[in-house]
């Protein structure tokens, strides 16, 4: 049981039996929304920004557990945080929020709600200075 | 070089409706086959339960072996030297070449063109054949349940020439809907029809032998996507019918990195060169030059000469397994799973039912997302595949995003199925809601 101990652990299926910030938002400020290719995860963040800070939060979409509890910790994280906050947290703070390892397939599910939501940010398609692994997939 | 086989199997279209309850009377041994794949001898935590051979197959000592003896004993460049391993090296290639014709029932060996893998064979079709022989208004037609290598090169043809692509739909137990085929043919514009033979989803057979009739009927060649029938049943490409015929080594016990094209000999002389370089010519001059005989006009450059020694070891691995019984006991453990995963709550197996198919079981699980269940089963040493197999747009149509197949070779075993169940009953509870 010990490499599902490592994979899941409690507070990853809490976030996923529980989402926090879950659902949409009526007239947001900003929304974006990102996939991942590989496994068809599927994220949409909505904030709403009062005075340059997120005001409120919300993500919806369908992907893995990994995707799913990371995207709820991310906006419980950012609630709150000035837009110029969010631009600086990074894969690691995500990576710590999650508390496990994951190779490289999984990474891409762990990162999903942070590039949503740095896109939304950012306002582009690709931010700068985050590395993308971008694998194929084979039959 | 092996003879071939004494009684020649019957090809997968006459599997309709054979007998599925197989289980230990296919008459293939799995433990036994299974001593002789290293993988299976390595040390590890926890026994390895592999059920991804759809994705890539395990490989036998013997594959390994002919590739280091080839390493060792003979190593050098071939159609070139003069001198003694040089020859060596070049008969073992042409000798896998003749192997392949033989297992595929090619009329002569210069119809086997060597490729890297099925994507390469397809994509050499679609730019020498399909550049040459097809302009805008002509079209092409795949099918629903096509892998991405089958669509994606008649997708680049469509946007560089202008040809049209259909669709040949899949009905709700995912089998092609073949009353649409005479209605797609009707208007005569399609000049080619590609279809895959088993699919790597589903599962299904496909009648290409009835394919290939009402595609030449409608004055089109057909294309086969053998990447899992070549590995797994007798393949007798003059009763399929068909023109051009992919397939890939590694999914067929051999190494990565080769694979091979079968099509009509007459079709293939007449075709422009793919890619060009050394071998591939008889003459250059700066002016211009003029082609090799076939099949080596389609192969340009050093060629995978260690993999196509490999290949051709697995080739003879395989006949002395009798393809029948490799089928027979893929099929058999099929049956099995799909009597085994209705135990479990909320699965929903896609494709056919049993006996339409062959040694792939995808599926479902409640909400369950086939990453969890796939790091689940991973964590008991059960390598399924999960996502959409590159086959999305075979997905879109199911309406899932992604799903998680279980798939057998030769060396699969009945309990490997019994505890792919004990882990899907697991992953359901790690994930209860």
């Amino acid at each position: 049981m010990s490499g599902m101990d490592d994979l899941y652990r409690e507070n990853i299926l809490d976030h996923y039996r529980h989402p926090r910030h879950h659902g949409t938002l009526e007239k947001p400020d900003i929304t974006y929304e990102d996939a991942n290719p590989l496994c068809g995860d599927r994220i949409r963040m909505d904030l709403k920004i009062d005075q340059g800070r997120i005001a409120d939060i919300r993500f919806s979409g369908h992907g893995c557990s990994i995707s799913q509890a990371a995207a709820s910790m991310l906006c419980e994280a950012v609630q709150g945080k000035t837009l110029e906050e969010v631009k600086r947290v990074g894969r690691d703070d995500v990576l710590e929020m999650l508390g496990i390892e994951l190779g490289p397939v999984r990474l891409k599910c762990g990162l999903l709600a942070l590039k949503t939501l740095k896109a939304g940010v950012y306002g582009i398609h690709q931010w700068p200075g985050e590395d993308d692994a971008n694998e194929g997939e084979a039959s | 070089m092996k003879s071939p086989p004494k009684t020649r199997p019957a090809a997968a279209a006459a599997w309709a409706e054979p007998p599925v309850d197989a289980g230990p009377a296919t008459g293939l041994d799995a433990a036994i086959v299974r001593a002789d794949f290293p993988i299976f001898r390595t040390p590890r935590e926890k026994p390895l339960r592999y059920l991804d051979s759809a994705a890539t197959s395990q490989k036998p000592d013997t594959v390994l072996a002919a590739m280091d003896r080839y390493y060792a004993g003979y190593n050098a460049n071939i159609h070139r030297g003069i001198y003694a391993i040089a020859e060596q090296a070049t008969a073992a290639y042409e000798d896998t070449r003749r192997k392949l014709a033989s297992f595929i029932h090619a009329a002569s060996p210069r119809e086997i063109v060597f490729t890297r893998n099925s994507t390469e064979a397809i994509n050499l079709v679609a730019h020498s054949w399909g550049r040459s022989r097809l302009r805008a208004g002509d079209a092409v037609l795949l099918t629903e349940m096509e892998h991405h290598s089958n669509l994606v090169p008649w997708q680049l043809l469509a946007e560089a020439i202008g040809v049209e692509l259909r669709y040949l739909p899949i009905t709700g137990s995912g089998e092609l809907d073949l009353e649409r085929l005479p209605v797609l043919l009707a208007d005569g514009k399609v000049k080619l029809v590609g279809v895959v033979h088993i699919s790597n989803v589903l599962g299904t057979i496909n009648p290409i032998a009835d394919i290939a009739r009402a595609a030449h009927e409608a004055g089109a060649l057909t294309l086969v996507d053998a990447s899992q029938s070549v590995p797994h049943c007798p393949v007798d490409v003059r009763e399929l019918g068909a023109d051009f015929l992919a397939f890939t080594s590694h999914k067929m016990l051999g190494p990565t990195g080769i694979g091979a094209l079968w099509g009509r000999r007459d079709l293939l002389e007449t075709m422009p060169p793919f890619l060009g370089g050394g071998e591939m010519i008889r003459e250059v001059k700066l002016s211009g030059s003029k082609w090799n005989d076939l099949p080596w006009k389609f192969e340009a450059g050093t060629m995978p000469i260690a993999e196509a020694v490999g290949l051709g070891a697995a080739v003879d691995y395989l006949e002395d397994l009798g393809m029948d019984k490799v089928f027979a006991h893929d099929r058999a453990l099929a049956a099995y799973a799909m009597e085994r995963l209705v135990e479990v709550p909320e699965l929903t197996v896609l494709g056919p039912p049993a006996p339409r198919r062959g040694g792939v079981v995808a599926f479902t699980l409640g909400d369950l997302h086939p990453h969890d269940i796939a790091t689940v089963l991973d964590d008991e040493g059960i390598c399924v595949r999960a996502g959409h197999h590159c086959a999305m747009p075979l997905h879109e149509r199911l309406g899932i995003p992604a799903s998680a197949r279980a798939s057998f070779h030769c060396y699969s075993l009945r309990e490997e199925v019994d505890a792919l169940v004990q882990g899907l009953h697991r992953a359901r509870r790690v994930f209860a809601r």
